[in-house]
């Protein structure tokens, strides 16, 4: 470096702790250096963040939150959708990355949640990692609901009014509560225009501060690995791990390579197949909201149906409450039970490696059901698949909430010294 | 100033007293903001009362007006659309309208001034989805031989008679509103609004 340079350098550090941050969370901080594939899902979730942002923002600029009909009898806001895929430049390519960002950006944090639960990234002591993950999904999911209302289809409109009349179940204050939400009896213009200052402000506020937290937290006590060993218990002379690399260059690098692949799908779903067989975009949500018709068939998008099925799944009424009210608890509950894996493993080891079968077992029973729910959800009930969610529901919880007892019980073998890595 | 000096603890108070009156003024703050998620005067005043002329609906037939944002089914029942209340009496689970769904003076069978014409809101009690119509009776509606006719919810298969009332065991705990309602004329209806009479 030059000394003109590093006279510029020096001048900031003495205002702002430019390079004591870079090299604490970039060239100085240590990462295990046996991460694998699954390990990309964390930044490519950073990289979807981005893309949505930096999208919204433009689309922001021709979308208009208006329920009232145009001159040609559509809703404005259906009509300034219209306007942005057919009439804004370039429009169409950034409100096809934008709506497959959303589907992207669920796949990503499925993913990266899985691998949390494979190599035990829960466990002892990143459990506030975790928990700001947790977070993070269900601020994620509250901003993809929102945002699905504002084309004003026919999926945004019977979407929201389902999902919002399942607030009124709540005893006592629900009436009142989804009547607050919806700002009028029914979901109106009122409902659009707060729904989009809440996608398009408060809630991504909230989610930036979330992933903020949740790095922070992760930069505090290190990244886990696919061995689940803490590496900083291995240290050299100078007190850097002995199985840790500087973030940069090694990861930034590797992480660009997942970069490429992961836009390489995206793109061809972005250019190729951007309603993405009808479940990215639903076919119809290409019909303006109509709020006398209900369509045919109503679904959520595929990021919401697990959870979706397991709320309908609850078909009984319980201590004189109606089933109505205890699927919206069974259905926040299967969200929030994933706040709780860090004192629900009890398992001597982390990572999936060491574990022994039972675990093995109950996750790829979990996984089966998750899949199964995910897919009932997007058809319409019939007595025959109720009971199969409500088996696979069961099983869901099961896996939570037994996963104290089968942890212990299984038959583990042992954590290696140093972490693994040819 | 000696680090060891005893502490003041009549300023503890006083910081706390402080504390207290700046919260209970945040929270004062909040409400004007809360309250402006609630429903707006003109939310409010659009909940005006709708007139349907209803002589042009032939019996079997069904039309649908907006009241206060919602679908509102008139709905003109055949002699044999009323028969078959007396067959559902037994699948419903509110035969006799004895929770508060409709009005004092539709709290009969027919749920209705006039057993002829249903005026109910179409939005199932479930989460609020609008049933759709499967008038024909039998098989020919797609709901089996013994269907009598009704309504069906497509979003969770909340079924319904002709009278608005939902059946047994379904995800739909109540029947569907009857709106306030009554006759200006032999045809002309008013929807939101109760008779005077």
């Amino acid at each position: 470096m030059t000394t003109k340079s590093q006279a510029v350098l020096n001048w900031i550090d003495e205002r702002f702790p430019l390079t004591s941050s870079i090299k604490g969370h970039l060239t100085e901080y240590y990462a295990p250096k046996n991460f694998n594939f699954w390990y990309f899902f964390g930044s490519l979730a950073l990289l979807v963040l981005v893309i949505q942002i930096l999208t919204g923002i433009f689309l922001v600029m021709h979308y208009k939150p208006d329920a009232s009909l145009n001159a040609a009898g559509v809703p404005v806001a259906f009509a300034s959708v219209e306007y942005i895929m057919r009439e804004v430049p370039g429009g169409w390519l950034i409100r096809y990355l934008h709506s497959t960002g959303a589907s992207a950006f669920f796949i990503v944090v499925y993913l990266h949640m899985f691998r949390g639960l494979l190599y035990g990234s829960y466990r002892k002591p990143r459990e506030l990692i975790w928990i700001f993950g947790t977070l993070i999904f269900l601020v994620l999911m509250a901003e993809a609901f929102m945002g699905y209302l504002l084309p004003w289809g026919q999926m945004s409109f019977w979407g929201a009014q389902v999902i919002v009349n399942l607030f009124s179940a709540i005893p006592v204050i629900g009436p009142d509560l989804s009547l607050v939400i919806r700002g009028d009896y029914v979901v109106s213009d009122a409902t659009l225009n707060r729904f989009f200052s809440f996608h398009v402000i408060a809630v991504p506020l909230v989610l930036i501060g979330l992933v903020a937290a949740h790095i922070i937290a992760l930069h505090e006590v290190g990244s886990n690995n696919p061995d689940g060993v803490e590496i900083k218990k291995k240290k050299d002379a100078n007190g850097i791990p002995l199985d840790g690399i500087p973030f940069h260059p090694y990861y930034t690098v590797k992480d660009i390579v997942g970069v490429v692949a992961f836009l390489f799908f995206f793109s061809a779903v972005v250019f190729f197949a951007p309603e993405g067989g009808g479940y990215f975009l639903e076919f119809n949500n290409f019909i303006p909201a109509d709020p006398l018709k209900t369509p045919p068939h109503i679904a959520p998008v595929w990021y919401f149906t697990p959870f979706y099925s397991i709320l309908r799944a609850v078909t009984y009424p319980l201590f004189g409450l109606d089933a109505k009210f205890w699927g919206v608890v069974a259905m926040g509950a299967s969200v929030v039970i994933i706040a709780f894996l860090p004192w629900l493993d009890r398992s001597p080891v982390k990572s999936i490696r060491y574990k022994g079968p039972i675990f093995k077992i109950a996750v790829v029973i979990f996984v089966i059901c998750f899949f199964i729910l995910g897919y009932l959800g997007v058809l319409p009930p019939t007595p025959g698949r109720t009971l199969v969610s409500q088996i696979c529901s069961v099983l869901y919880f099961a896996f939570f909430l037994l996963m104290p007892w089968y942890s212990k019980l299984d038959k583990c073998k042992a954590e290696p010294e140093r972490v693994n890595f040819k | 100033m000696s680090v060891d000096q005893k502490m003041d603890s009549s300023r503890r108070t006083l910081l706390l007293a402080t504390s207290a009156a700046g919260g209970a003024a945040a929270v004062a703050t909040a409400v004007p903001f809360v309250a402006s998620l609630t429903p707006s005067e003109r939310a409010k005043a659009a909940g005006a009362p709708v007139e349907v002329d209803v002589g042009k609906l032939a019996p079997g037939e069904m039309m649908t007006v907006e009241w206060r944002g919602k679908p509102v089914w008139i709905l003109r029942r055949t002699e044999e659309m009323l028969a078959s209340l007396d067959k559902t009496d037994e699948k419903v689970s509110d035969p006799a309208s004895d929770k508060p769904m409709q009005p004092e003076y539709a709290k009969n069978k027919h749920r209705s001034i006039k057993p002829e014409y249903l005026i109910a809101v179409g939005i199932c009690t479930h989460l609020g989805c609008s049933p759709s119509e499967k008038f024909k009776m039998g098989a020919e509606s797609g709901m089996g031989a013994d269907w009598p006719g009704g309504f069906l919810c497509p979003c969770h298969g909340s079924l319904f008679d002709l009278a608005g009332r939902v059946y047994s065991s379904m995800p739909a705990p109540d029947n569907l509103e009857i709106p306030p309602h009554q006759y200006l004329a032999d045809t002309t209806i008013l929807v939101g609004e109760d008779g005077k009479a």
